[in-house]
């Protein structure tokens, strides 16, 4: 029942064929994502006068890290803002994906495995607070925020975000979890688990790629938000990452290697998480799941 | 029998308390901000709510949707943002399936590409903003540079100051910041996918396509709805790019309803029209959902053998 | 291979610095000593208040322009060591963020400012929407005659004081002194057909291929960029006196079409369509322009080796036509509804006074008259200083009425169709003229 040999010869020359597509297209795909960012490096020691250069001088004639010490380790206003900024960011942030994916993987549970009415509309309503545009209910939150006094605190960034990301945490998971075989949650209830049990012990470690896809993606939405974090903080007190570098904009003027050196500072907490966690997004089935045995 | 039937109803009614008890912190996270405030912003809109009016605000019912979806002004908007969106969130998706997939091929150093990729979506869009205007900038930016450095160009050319050409830079600036969030979705739901399936398929006969076709992408396909989903609501609502790189121009070439949306809100202050802009904004968000699931489940239904 | 082990132990780590950095920087520290004095020392003692107990304004101000966060923090512990009864709370935006961040704090319920920065251009917004309060009777006398007129316009509204004047700013004609002397002149243009024969004599000469560079993104700077064009075809006011709009007629409607004609003879840079000051300012400093209409601080910015590849070559002179260029200043409000409205006018008088401007020059430029007759002060830049003293004297304003901002919206867009060939500037700013009604009754 072998197949033939000319069969297998032609196989494996495709696969071979296919893997230097592959390795080229990865090499395609790495340049296209690391050219802009190289640039911004490059920008980050740079000069303002070398960067009005023409013809463009890739490489700067004196880089410099002052900006970038200058933000990590510098003492005057903007750099201790920025650096308030990152303990803040990361604050509200760690909180408000903690918030989301317990309370969202819960629920999303509940509408992949459990029969209520309801199910399939009130996902859309969760929705809404994501698709409407910060600019139409900013102003009840921000009065609602100043009534409690908790304006320019994390507290207001924490309840906002979790929010606005609890539905996507919800959304993504139910569909995750409705990959997963329900022979695995049966095979834990019979062994005497409750739905909670099931979820906590059986579904959750086989659904660890897309737990930390979306936790990223939680992460990331919290890391980057602007315009709430704009209206909702006032000093250094709250501020968070995006909004310290915005400050570094002038009325007149921008200082982009600043910029950029406070980009760079920026991208990298997410990063640092991204790798750390990038096995466990293709940890795959975990052996023995009853698929095939 | 009629035992199972028992068992199974008060299976059901338990399990719907169940449900009740493992949505309600979601429900009460999600609503409990936001309730208020979107019932707040859908009221103001039937107002005429100005800030150099303080006081005076008559009630002017649908008066304010009226104006907008009669105004030139708006469908323009519409219309760019419909290109934009089309554009940025279809060719991410494209993009996002293939670097999903070839992330997911066993190379080496596939290691090297999924650490790398997040590191767009990680940028701040303010940065990746400003970022990108300075590698588009007419005279001195890096776009410029290397075109005519490897002589695919003649002339400097002016990418954001050009009607024709702004809107198509800034797509470019949101495909390469948000394609890594749907290659890692993609990621991700293939894990889902159980390789006996593809190399039964494969036994069977099928090529590397067909067996793409007809094994993985149905069974991921709710996966790349969701990030077809989350891509076109980021690029309705997509603003600081635009602001910073072209502010709306050359001549609201680049205005769209989401730039068009916070003038009016937050520059001029017309607060009713403001949330007259937004809950729009929310229902074509809604009209393209609905759209996407029509045709996943078209498709799906085609689909089954 | 990396062990995830090791890979998180160091993550742990760089994300533990990235936080203790972040930690250790509660309580900023105020540093940098203020600018060595060059004026006699602030009268700061004001007449107290019997008010019981310390009292706190809570100030609103702009970060990266005009005068730096450390220079306001500097001119505000002067202020509070004068006047122990009175505490400030500082605060700082970007400019982009100024203006929402001042409405939605008086409309959104927390009125927490007493006293916030406000460009010139929200000035009448602001009062119509009851935001800021009337200070006429708060303004003494030596600043109504000792400042320059057109500052003073610029903080008032029918009539009444809605702003107490201090940071002062207007735009000039930089050139290129060496591409000046190559194509043979020797003074920079005074009007603005001299400047359009210099240039078109410096392009055929082939010292440069465009010029002149503009501010043409759309966005305010090209209705400021307009302006301060429009002033030297004798344009004085966009309005009559009965206020009807008259932009489209006389001298705003010439410089329009000046600023058209010199893009279509290829004097102007076609790259200004998407340019605003930072631009400007890039090309002049790295020798890729000859003039450009931009703010005072690309002159200091021409001379620092950093930022500029043509040091010492850029001149500075007064705008073509008579130097009367667009206002840019920014004014201090006191809110309707502040809470301790004696004691924030009392600040705002003190920042404006005329020996705390003058100690900050290097800053910004002082809006006092008399300032000017002082060559102390005006030795570091002379060059600056006396085409300032001509183009205040000649400062012109945008329209100031309560609806400015869809006023410029709706102009934004009909300069850039004009410049871009798709109306003709009469078409464009008919097309604006119509519309006047309805954003009069916003």
């Amino acid at each position: 029942m072998t197949a033939p040999a000319s069969w297998r010869h032609s196989r494996s020359a495709q696969r071979r064929a296919a893997r230097l597509v592959g390795y080229g297209l990865t090499v395609i795909a790495l340049a296209a994502i690391l050219a802009p960012f190289a640039w911004l490096v490059i920008s980050a020691v740079s000069s303002q006068a070398d960067l009005i250069t023409v013809p463009l001088r890739w490489i700067p004639e004196h880089p410099t890290l002052a900006r970038l010490e200058d933000l990590l380790f510098g003492s005057n206003a903007h750099a201790d803002a920025f650096r308030a900024a990152i303990r803040n960011s990361l604050l509200v942030t760690s909180a408000s994906t903690a918030i989301s994916m317990v309370t969202g993987v819960l629920a999303a549970y509940a509408f992949a495995r459990l029969r209520f009415p309801g199910r399939n509309w009130l996902i859309f309503v969760f929705m809404a607070t994501y698709m409407l545009p910060g600019v139409a209910i900013i102003l009840p939150i921000y009065s609602f925020f100043s009534s409690v006094g908790w304006l320019d605190t994390p507290w207001a960034l924490i309840i906002v975000y979790s929010s606005f990301v609890t539905p996507f945490v919800i959304w993504l998971m139910r569909g995750y979890f409705e990959t997963v075989p329900t022979d695995l949650d049966d095979a834990a209830r019979i062994d005497g688990c409750s739905r909670l049990g099931a979820l906590w012990r059986v579904v959750l470690p086989v659904s660890a790629p897309g737990l930390v896809s979306t936790a990223l993606l939680a992460f990331l939405f919290s890391w980057d938000e602007f315009f709430f974090a704009l209206i909702l903080t006032q000093t250094e007190a709250g501020k968070t990452l995006p909004i310290a570098i915005n400050d570094f904009i002038g009325r007149f003027t921008v200082d982009f290697p600043l910029l950029a050196s406070g980009g760079l500072i920026a991208a990298l907490p997410p990063v640092i998480i991204a790798f750390v966690f990038q096995r466990r997004i293709v940890a795959g089935l975990t052996a023995g799941s009853v698929q095939g045995s | 029998m009629s035992h199972a039937l028992v068992s199974l109803r008060s299976r059901l009614q338990g399990e719907r308390w169940v449900a009740v008890a493992m949505i309600a912190p979601a429900t009460l996270v999600i609503l409990a901000i936001t309730v208020v405030p979107l019932l707040r912003a859908m009221w103001m809109s039937l107002f005429h709510i100005v800030l150099i009016r303080p006081g005076v605000e008559p009630f002017v019912g649908l008066g304010n949707y009226i104006a907008e979806l009669t105004s030139p002004i708006f469908w323009g908007a519409m219309g760019r943002t419909f290109v934009l969106t089309v554009s940025s969130a279809g060719v991410s998706l494209a993009l996002g399936l293939g670097l999903g997939v070839l992330m997911n091929q066993p190379l080496r150093g596939r290691w090297l590409l999924r650490s790398v990729i997040i590191l767009p979506w990680a940028l701040p869009g303010v940065v990746n903003a400003f970022m990108w205007q300075w590698i588009d900038h007419a005279q001195y930016g890096a776009l410029n540079a290397l075109l005519t450095q490897v002589h695919l160009l003649d002339t400097y050319q002016n990418w954001l100051g050009d009607p024709g050409t702004a809107l198509w830079m800034i797509v470019i600036a949101d495909i390469w910041k948000n394609t890594p969030l749907v290659a890692l979705l993609v990621l991700a739901a293939l894990q889902t996918v159980p390789k006996e399936l593809a190399d039964a398929a494969e036994v069977d006969g099928a090529d590397a396509l067909q067996v793409f076709r007809r094994v993985t992408l149905p069974l991921i396909m709710p996966m790349l709805l969701v990030a077809l989903v989350l891509r076109t609501i980021d690029s309705i609502k997509l603003f600081n790019t635009i602001y910073v790189m072209t502010g709306g121009g050359p001549a609201n070439a680049t205005q769209t309803i989401s730039l068009y949306a916070y003038k009016t809100a937050f520059q001029v202050f017309d607060f009713g029209k403001g949330a007259t802009l937004g809950w729009l904004i929310a229902f074509v968000t809604v009209g393209f959902v609905i759209v996407y699931l029509l045709l996943i489940r078209g498709s799906a239904r085609e689909n089954r053998p | 291979m990396f062990g995830t082990v090791r890979v998180g132990r160091f993550a742990t780590v760089a994300l533990g610095i990235l936080f203790v950095l972040g930690a250790c920087s509660t309580g900023a520290s105020p540093s940098g000593a203020p600018p060595t004095p060059t004026g006699a020392q602030p009268t700061a003692a004001v007449s107290q208040s019997p008010a019981a107990g310390p009292v706190t304004i809570t100030a609103l101000f702009m970060t990266q322009a005009g005068y730096t966060d450390d220079e306001v923090k500097a001119m505000t512990d002067a202020f509070t060591a004068a006047n122990p009864s009175i505490k400030v709370d500082l605060q700082f935006v970007s400019y982009e963020a100024l203006h929402e961040k001042i409405v939605t704090d008086q409309l959104g319920g927390s009125g927490q400012y007493d006293i916030v920065l406000q460009d010139a251009i929200w000035g009448p917004e602001f009062a119509v929407a009851g935001i800021s309060a009337d200070v006429t009777d708060s303004i003494p006398a030596d600043m109504l005659s000792g400042v320059f007129g057109g500052v003073l316009v610029g903080t008032q509204y029918q009539g009444r004081y809605y702003g107490i004047p201090w940071l002062n700013d207007t735009q000039y004609l930089y050139y290129n002194k060496t591409m000046l002397q190559k194509a043979g002149f020797s003074a920079p243009p005074s009007t603005w057909d001299e400047m359009e024969q210099q240039a078109l004599a410096m392009k055929q000469k082939g010292i440069i291929d465009y010029p002149f560079v503009g501010q043409y993104k759309q966005g305010e700077a090209l209705v400021a960029n307009w302006t301060s064009t429009a002033g030297g075809f004798g344009m004085t006011d966009f309005v009559d006196a009965q206020g009807n709009p008259t932009f489209n007629t006389g001298g705003s409607l010439q410089a329009l079409e000046y600023m058209k004609k010199l893009l279509d003879e290829g004097v102007t840079n076609p790259a200004s369509t998407n340019y605003v000051s930072n631009d400007v300012k890039g090309a002049l400093l790295s020798g890729q322009a000859a003039f450009g209409i931009v703010w005072a601080y690309v002159y200091a910015d021409s001379l620092d080796p950093a930022k500029s590849k043509v040091v010492g070559e850029i001149g500075i002179a007064p705008m073509a036509g008579g130097g009367h260029a667009c206002n840019g200043g920014m004014s201090l409000a006191i809110t309707k509804n502040a809470k301790h409205r004696q004691e924030a006018i009392d600040y705002a008088l003190y920042l404006a006074s005329q020996p705390v401007e003058e100690k900050y020059v290097t800053a910004a430029l002082p809006m006092w008259k008399s300032s000017f007759e002082k060559p102390e002060l005006s030795a570091s830049a002379p060059e600056l200083w006396a085409a300032a003293e001509v183009a205040y004297q000649g400062m012109i304003n945008r329209p100031m009425v309560p609806f400015y901002t869809p006023l410029s919206n709706a102009l934004q867009v009909a300069l850039q169709e004009a410049l871009l060939g798709q109306k003709t500037p009469k078409a464009a700013l008919d097309g604006v003229v119509a519309q006047w009604g309805s954003l009069q009754s916003q």
